[in-house]
């Protein structure tokens, strides 16, 4: 028996982030440089004493599968737990997709069950953040709660964007709002429970019984255990915490990498994100380059201007190229000449010399008027192309080649 | 991929004198290299690349930071139930003793061998960085039809072999007609002391030399046999350097500074494994200056750097200036501190405004720990 395993959902599509998720699920995305998105849920969960993940699948899983593999970058090859990938499943009558957050726990209560666990702690693949979910469950088990419900102080001004837990000075909750057009509190959910098994595991059987439900955990789970008087609290997380959910989101959550005064430390030895590391050697910066207030990591080549930028593994800026604002992912190489600005360029692309991605914008307190330019993988940007800013490029151009 | 099994057996000790300080604490294998690497990565690798599956490790001494390097051997993918990685410490074996050359190593974990069900033995050691095509050179072996075949190189410019140094002289048909030890000549090639071997033939060889009270396998088996055993040659040409002391160990680590060298050993099909440390990427900071430099994930780099290999979790604080220096692993450099020509060891401390200047033909050694 496990007293808490853990059930991730990556399944999410991420169609906000458009050319960077045409192939692989959000939780694959690349960000910091050398991690995943999923890196950080998968590496909290064993940072808190958590050895068994179930991880749930279901859009574009072929790179992420590959990328779990058996799980051992994150110590989750164990015997009795470790990391599970879940697909939806045939089953002897019929076989669905996972309709909702909560269907997708539905259709694997055999794979907890097996574990005969106390708590299931419910996690998504789409936040960066670093949070010790141990903390969390003590929270759970003092109050004897059904549910706990991670939450997030947000301004007030922007709490109308979030899902908003109204709770008591004992901090139960009495209500939820998703997106409420007048919040009466800015405690925003963050998508992570925890319930005590016994209970959830009734209201899913309720919850999937329900023809009117779109089995959702914000949308209908959480709701009926309010509505039944259910022991609901928050539990309040204050360290960073950023969803990645949009292009502009994910370019500026690896910005915030750069920013000594964001207090999101990547570097501390207490608390590593492990990852599947390239096999590359330390990257190397040669004579005559310039670089500064950027994150690179191994089998890197750099020999022009990098500046406020996030390389990850194998790029190269070649002499003379510019890239500045911009977030460079692995094996794409910068000719000479180009200038990348205020850009996202996705894995294995080739921007050829004199081409030009991106602008910096001239008034950058005038967030509308400007955005990210992107080019999507395996793209080629032939010499002299301009890619406008906002601008999106993508279709494996490079495959071709 | 090798049609034939190869069997791979690494010596870790064998040249840990050449160092001095530096492997007071540990052996020429686990002498850190290239940022992120240790000696004995560059063999494992080698063998690993051509589909060698079975690995013995003979250690001797100083291998506590062997063992915890290697672990299982599933960096090397040598974690495995069928065939994989064996570390070797003296006395693995009832009936063995402390060794004193290769000969009696050898003939420690014969049973080993004869238990591999392989058909060619690969021994090599860990004093030499290259990236050898392990695939060629068996095939070369098997080839030439010959008893041993050692694997050399044409020997550097202004190369010193005056110490720990086998040269080998050879003919049109690679055959070895003479071995000369500690001093090389016109014409010469320099041993990479690694040789292939057939497995029924090497454990005759060595069985033979055994009850002979042989020890060295070169001085005494190889030497004395040139003319009589089918001696063969295999000549490598890439980048190689050999660690004969702390002024070899530099310059060859400042070697791949150079972009050549780094892409003769660093290839595209035969990557270098390491245990991998799940340091988070290099940040550079504000006001950083890096020039051509190395630099291994973990760093934090906030100074000024030039002409450096700076190993894993080096930090590098503002106002401090690092010149033509080696950093191990997990160095603190504070702040206004300038150091020149020097390496030094994992986890040193260097305080505010130090400063430390060594010379090119004298790098300033700094040991492990310490704090300045």
């Amino acid at each position: 028996m496990k007293e808490c395993i853990a059930m991730l959902l990556a399944g999410g599509q991420g169609s906000r982030l458009y050319a960077l998720t045409q192939d692989i699920a959000k939780p694959a995305v690349p960000y910091g440089g050398k991690y995943r998105i999923i890196d950080f849920p998968l590496s909290n969960c064993v940072n808190s004493g958590i050895d068994t993940v179930g991880v749930l699948t279901q859009y574009q899983p072929l790179e992420l599968n590959e990328y779990i593999g058996s799980g051992g970058p994150w110590d989750l090859d164990r015997m009795g737990g470790g990391v599970h990938i879940l697909p939806p499943y045939q089953k002897s009558h019929g076989s669905d997709w996972y309709l909702g957050t909560a269907n997708a726990i539905y259709q694997n209560i055999n794979f907890i069950e097996r574990y005969d666990p106390e708590y299931v702690l419910i996690l998504s693949g789409d936040h960066i953040y670093k949070m010790n979910y141990a903390k969390m469950l003590a929270h759970h088990k003092e109050r004897e709660a059904a549910c706990t419900i991670a939450v997030l102080e947000v301004p007030m001004e922007e709490a109308s964007r979030f899902g908003i837990m109204n709770c008591r000075e004992d901090l139960s909750i009495y209500e939820f709002e998703e997106k409420p057009k007048e919040p009466k509190s800015n405690l925003a959910s963050m998508g992570i429970y925890i319930f005590s098994w016994s209970k959830l595991r009734e209201y899913l059987i309720a919850d999937s019984a329900n023809p009117e439900s779109r089995n959702d955990f914000g949308g209908d789970v959480i709701p009926a255990m309010l509505a039944a008087g259910e022991r609901m609290f928050a539990w309040s997380f204050d360290g960073y915490w950023k969803d990645v959910g949009t292009i502009d989101s994910l370019w500026e959550a690896n910005m915030d990498l750069l920013d000594p005064n964001v207090p999101f430390d990547l570097w501390d030895p207490s608390w590593k994100i492990y990852s599947r590391n390239p096999i590359k050697p330390p990257h190397y910066i040669a004579e005559g380059s310039m670089i500064q207030n950027s994150i690179v990591t191994e089998g890197c080549e750099i020999r022009g201007t990098v500046d406020f930028s996030v390389l990850f593994d194998s790029v190269t800026v070649e002499e003379g190229a510019t890239v500045r604002d911009s977030i460079i992912m692995p094996g794409t190489v910068i000719k000479s000449g180009a200038d990348i600005e205020y850009a996202i360029i996705a894995e294995n692309s080739l921007i050829e010399s004199g081409a030009k991605v991106g602008e910096r914008p001239e008034n950058i307190e005038e967030k509308d008027k400007w955005g990210i330019a992107v080019v999507g993988p395996e793209s080629l940007i032939e010499a002299g192309r301009v890619v406008e800013p906002k601008a999106m490029v993508y279709g494996g151009t490079r495959r071709a080649e | 991929m090798l049609n034939a099994k190869v069997l791979g057996i690494v010596f870790p000790n064998m040249h840990d004198e050449n160092l001095g300080d530096m492997t007071e604490l540990r052996s020429m294998g686990s002498m850190p290299f290239g940022g992120r690497y240790r000696m004995i990565d560059f063999s494992l690798s080698s063998l690993v690349a051509a589909g060698v599956t079975k690995v013995g490790v003979i250690a001797k001494s100083n291998y506590h930071s062997l063992m915890d390097h290697l672990g299982s051997g599933r960096a090397w993918d040598l974690s495995r139930k069928r065939d994989g990685l064996s570390i070797f410490p003296p006395n693995s074996y009832a009936q063995t003793e402390y060794y004193h050359g290769r000969i009696e190593a050898l003939h420690n974990i014969i049973a080993y061998i004869k238990n591999s069900p392989v058909d060619y033995v690969a021994v090599m050691d860990c004093d030499n960085v290259c990236n050898l095509d392990m695939e060629e050179i068996v095939n070369y072996h098997i080839d030439s039809e010959a008893e041993i075949t050692m694997v050399c190189r044409p020997p550097l410019e202004g190369e010193d072999c005056s110490r720990d140094c086998i040269a080998i002289k050879r003919d049109e048909f690679g055959r070895i007609s003479e071995f000369l030890f500690n001093s090389c000549e016109e014409g010469y090639y320099v041993s990479m002391n690694i040789f292939i071997a057939g497995k029924e033939r090497l454990i005759e060889i060595i069985e033979q030399a055994q009850s002979r009270m042989k020890v060295y396998f070169e001085r005494d088996l190889l030497h004395e046999n040139v003319g009589k055993m089918r001696l063969q040659s295999y000549v490598f040409e890439g980048f190689c350097r050999r660690i004969q002391d702390s002024r070899s160990y530099f310059e060859a680590n400042m070697a791949l500074l150079n972009d050549n060298c780094r892409r003769e050993l660093f290839v595209e099909q035969r990557p270098v494994y390491t245990k991998v440390r799940d340091d988070a990427p290099v940040r550079y900071g504000l006001n950083a200056k890096v020039k051509n430099t190395l630099a291994a994930d973990g760093c934090v780099i906030l100074g000024e750097v030039e002409n450096c290999l700076l190993f894993r979790g080096v930090y590098v604080g503002e106002g401090a200036v690092l010149k033509n220096c080696i950093v191990m692993q997990d160095t603190v450099i504070e702040k206004d501190s300038r150091i020149e020509y020097a390496i030094t060891d994992k986890d040193v401390k260097i305080g505010e405004s130090r400063s430390i200047i060594g010379h090119s033909n004298y790098p300033l050694y700094i040991k492990k720990w310490t704090v300045i």
